[in-house]
């Protein structure tokens, strides 16, 4: 009895986590008119409560269509996102898997200092950091450009904290004998550090990814120009009275986050894991 | 004979590693640091130099910026409601996965994908669910539907103290996963043969879960509970979405405060506010890097 009450509130509550999703393909399928009837309430302030159904009764692509054919302007962010979030993951690896390598498989002085300072900083908060990242934009003119959204994300820490902990992980042995046989060190990384520690690397582009794919303080800081901002500034502009509209373009941001979700989620967890969890 | 080649192999490496070899460990390193000291630890330091000074004028001005926030009432409002967030939520978070956790790895099927379900929050942005949130807590919304049905009085969730139960749900909600992921890892190394034992004594599900479960987790306890807390200051994406600069006062965060400060170019303000934040956080990170290591 208790046990069936426990799968019951688990079911229910993964139900619950989910719903948002459901909700908007959902809201996504019905036409503007239906849209209007069910949440008139909250769109007009009309008496009653909003509602909402299981499935929509009269699907239509139709919103889609407006968003795809009429609406330039989603395209222009969604590029916009596109170019910050390749750019931030594409930095990270190439800057990051090095320093990782460096941190994990070297005792070189102040390497703990280094790397206490790294840690701390990848926990930082964006607001503490908000005013010094507005310094050093503003410094090197950076401050209303893409380039400024996606420098100091490729530097952020936590990507070489993560993969530090894959790269740490290898054994030595495996290293030492490549090191017998006369190989360099930059050798090493390449040819053993790199494909052995791909999982790492994997992890951190699918944690970066869901994280800048969703960035939204710093671009709401730093870009004046709505030409350059990423979808995660547009999406709330949309005015409630182009529900349906809203609801397509809500889904259109989230499809690519849930497709690296879906195909990533392993390495996903063993990231979240890595990073709390010593192996 | 087995140790005898352990040691042999120990010093043949310990000649190999020369200093200089350790030393080229750096050149993997500085790309990454030149950067970060470029973006983040000099303009920090910089931070750090004009709490002490005035924005306007230009001149040191002591512990002065830091008594302007301290008696500033916005700062006190915010504070208060960020630390009063983190009391309430993180407990709730920790408990709540823990249970999650402990009862899906009892489960023999279908674990997987409720692990997904909950996780998938993660990977949601907020702009998408801005929508939903705004449908879901409006005085005439979803959830005011539901309890009615219930016959049970709604609330005017955004426009009352009641705001303060939206940040609350916006975190459950996206962080569940995370720490239920977390948990079942720690649940996963705890040896079955413990279970087993206490099994063989007698011991009941709760005895188990008391003297054996329990125990065993306390040390990662510490790290889920840090890592919430730090994941906690990304609520402030949903809050700002949907209710905007100023919010119903009981969900006025530290980061909205922040947001606002430097929509007025309050530099000063922001400095100090910088630093006494981060002091705040470094002193929580040092703690969890001396349990991490104290792990090993």
């Amino acid at each position: 009895m208790i046990k069936r009450f426990m799968t019951g509130a688990l079911v229910l509550l993964a139900a619950a986590a989910v719903f948002p999703i459901f909700f908007l393909v959902c809201g996504s399928l019905m036409g503007d008119g239906e849209l209007a009837g069910l949440l008139a309430p909250v769109l007009e302030n009309r008496e009653g409560f909003a509602a909402w159904k299981l499935l929509p009764e009269y699907p239509t692509l139709r919103s889609y269509i407006k968003l795809l054919l009429d609406s330039p302007e989603f395209f222009v962010m969604f590029w916009n996102s596109v170019k910050i979030t390749a750019g931030v993951l594409a930095g990270q690896i190439l800057v990051g898997a090095p320093a990782a390598w460096g941190f994990a498989r070297f005792r070189f002085p102040a390497r703990g200092a280094l790397f206490t300072l790294y840690i701390a900083l990848m926990m930082m908060p964006f607001q503490v950091m908000m005013l010094s990242n507005y310094l050093v934009l503003d410094g090197l003119g950076l401050l209303d450009s893409i380039e400024g959204i996606v420098f100091p994300a490729v530097f952020s820490t936590f990507p070489v904290f993560l993969m530090y902990r894959f790269f740490a992980g290898l054994p030595e042995a495996l290293i030492e004998s490549a090191r017998l046989d006369g190989a360099g060190e930059l050798q090493i990384f390449l040819r053993m550090g790199i494909p052995l520690g791909s999982p790492g690397m994997i992890s951190a582009a699918v944690l970066g990814f869901l994280e800048n794919w969703n960035m939204l303080e710093q671009p709401m800081a730093f870009l004046k120009t709505k030409e350059k901002w990423p979808l995660s500034l547009y999406l709330p502009n949309i005015s409630m009275d182009q529900a349906g509209f809203a609801f397509a373009a809500s889904v259109l941001v989230l499809l690519p986050a849930v497709l690296v979700f879906l195909a990533g989620q392993d390495y996903l967890e063993q990231g979240i894991v890595s990073t709390a969890v010593k192996e | 004979m087995l140790l005898g080649a352990k040691n042999y192999r120990k010093e043949v490496t310990g000649l190999m590693r020369g200093k200089k070899r350790e030393l080229k460990g750096l050149l993997f390193v500085l790309p990454s640091f030149a950067g970060v000291g470029i973006f983040w630890l000099v303009p920090f330091l910089d931070v750090v130099r004009r709490s002490f000074f005035s924005a306007v004028s230009g001149e040191f001005a002591g512990w002065k910026n830091y008594e302007t926030i301290f008696r500033n009432q916005a700062f006190r409002l915010a504070a208060g409601n960020t630390l009063h967030f983190f009391v309430v939520c993180i407990p709730l978070l920790v408990m709540l996965s823990l249970l999650i956790a402990v009862l899906l790895t009892r489960r023999k099927k279908g674990i997987q994908l409720l692990k997904s379900m909950f996780l998938l929050p993660m990977a949601i942005p907020v702009a998408s669910v801005v929508l939903l949130w705004k449908v879901l807590f409006h005085d005439q919304g979803l959830l005011n539907h539901l309890l009615s049905v219930f016959s049970l009085e709604g609330i005017d969730w955004m426009n009352t103290d009641a705001s303060f139960g939206v940040l609350v749900v916006s975190y459950l909600w996206r962080n569940l996963g995370y720490d239920i992921v977390l948990w079942a890892a720690g649940l996963g190394s705890i040896p079955a043969a413990l279970y087993d034992a206490a099994r063989v004594d007698g011991a009941g599900e709760w005895k188990c879960f008391f003297f054996i479960t329990l125990p065993n987790l306390l040390p990662t306890m510490f790290t889920i509970a840090v890592l919430s807390l730090l994941n906690g200051f990304k609520v402030f994406r949903e809050a700002y979405l949907v209710a905007g600069d100023y919010p119903q006062d009981s969900m006025y965060l530290l980061q909205h405060l922040f947001n606002n400060w430097y929509r007025d170019l309050a530099l000063d303000k922001m400095a100090a506010a910088a630093v006494v934040t981060g002091i705040v956080i470094l002193l929580l990170i040092l703690a969890l890097k001396k349990a991490w290591d104290s792990e090993a």
